[in-house]
């Protein structure tokens, strides 16, 4: 799975360079995501402006990212979500548990 | 001629084929004659619902098995649309899974959303078994 990793102060942004975050990568995006916050990061985003299709699994990784966080005060947000994307989070009511922005820089500027 | 079309897919039960059969799924709503409704939306809902029955089929009916392939056939007439994943696994109850809760503690459970969003995307979905395996069943009204 190509993932951009670069550190803006003490957080990580990531991005996510793929067209589907789907059951055959999201693995990767979850360990990638246990890793930063088992180092004691304490905020990362993930920016999905590539990625044009998400399945269950795609969600599945965000959300253990996300509960993983949580359990070291660390934060994880998200940006850059494409219509179609935005619509599983709709639909799985995922979009209440997030903080979603529009832009990454909208992100980082968050924290 | 009576406007029905009809493809059938065979692919090895691996998940590197998701994105393969998710754009066919795609192609087949965007060229879709007389379909007034929107494109792109069913589209994407093709795509979704067709990465979603074949992990489906590949993870769990087909328990991982690389020996194993995984069926797809789907039908489109004047009216209705029909996806059918078949697997070569035991098979399971569909009605024994529950759909996600939306509270707190529930919305972050990272799994079980699968069958969901099939269920939520199309008009009816059954599974059964056929010789050989199983077969998961989604009809959609065109």
């Amino acid at each position: 799975m190509n993932i951009k990793q670069e550190e803006q102060g003490a957080i990580v942004l990531l991005q996510v360079k793929e067209e589907r975050l789907d059951a055959h990568n999201a693995d990767e995006l979850k360990q990638t995501l246990n890793n930063l916050f088992g180092a004691g990061k304490s905020g990362v985003v993930v920016d999905l402006k590539e990625v044009r299709f998400i399945d269950s699994s795609g969600l599945g990784a965000l959300v253990s990212g996300f509960k993983n966080a949580s359990a070291r005060q660390a934060d994880l947000k998200l940006s850059g979500l494409q219509s179609q994307v935005k619509s599983m989070f709709e639909l799985t009511r995922l979009h209440r548990v997030f903080e979603i922005y529009t832009t990454m820089d909208d992100a980082l500027a968050s924290f | 001629m009576k406007n029905e079309l009809e493809i059938q897919i065979k692919v090895p039960n691996q998940t590197c084929y998701l994105s393969l059969i998710g754009r066919i799924g795609e192609d087949l709503a965007l060229q879709l004659q007389g379909f007034s409704g929107d494109r792109e939306a069913l589209a994407n809902q093709l795509n979704v619902v067709l990465t979603e029955a074949m992990v489906n089929a590949i993870r769990h009916a087909n328990a991982g098995d690389p020996d194993k392939q995984v069926d797809i056939r789907i039908t489109i007439s004047d009216n209705e649309l029909v996806l059918q994943v078949f697997d070569q696994g035991q098979g399971f109850d569909l009605n024994s899974i529950p759909d996600p809760g939306f509270d707190e503690e529930e919305l972050l459970e990272t799994g079980g959303r699968g069958i969901y969003i099939i269920r939520t995307l199309m008009d009816s979905v059954n599974y059964r078994r056929v010789p050989g395996g199983n077969v998961l069943e989604m009809r959609k009204r065109l």
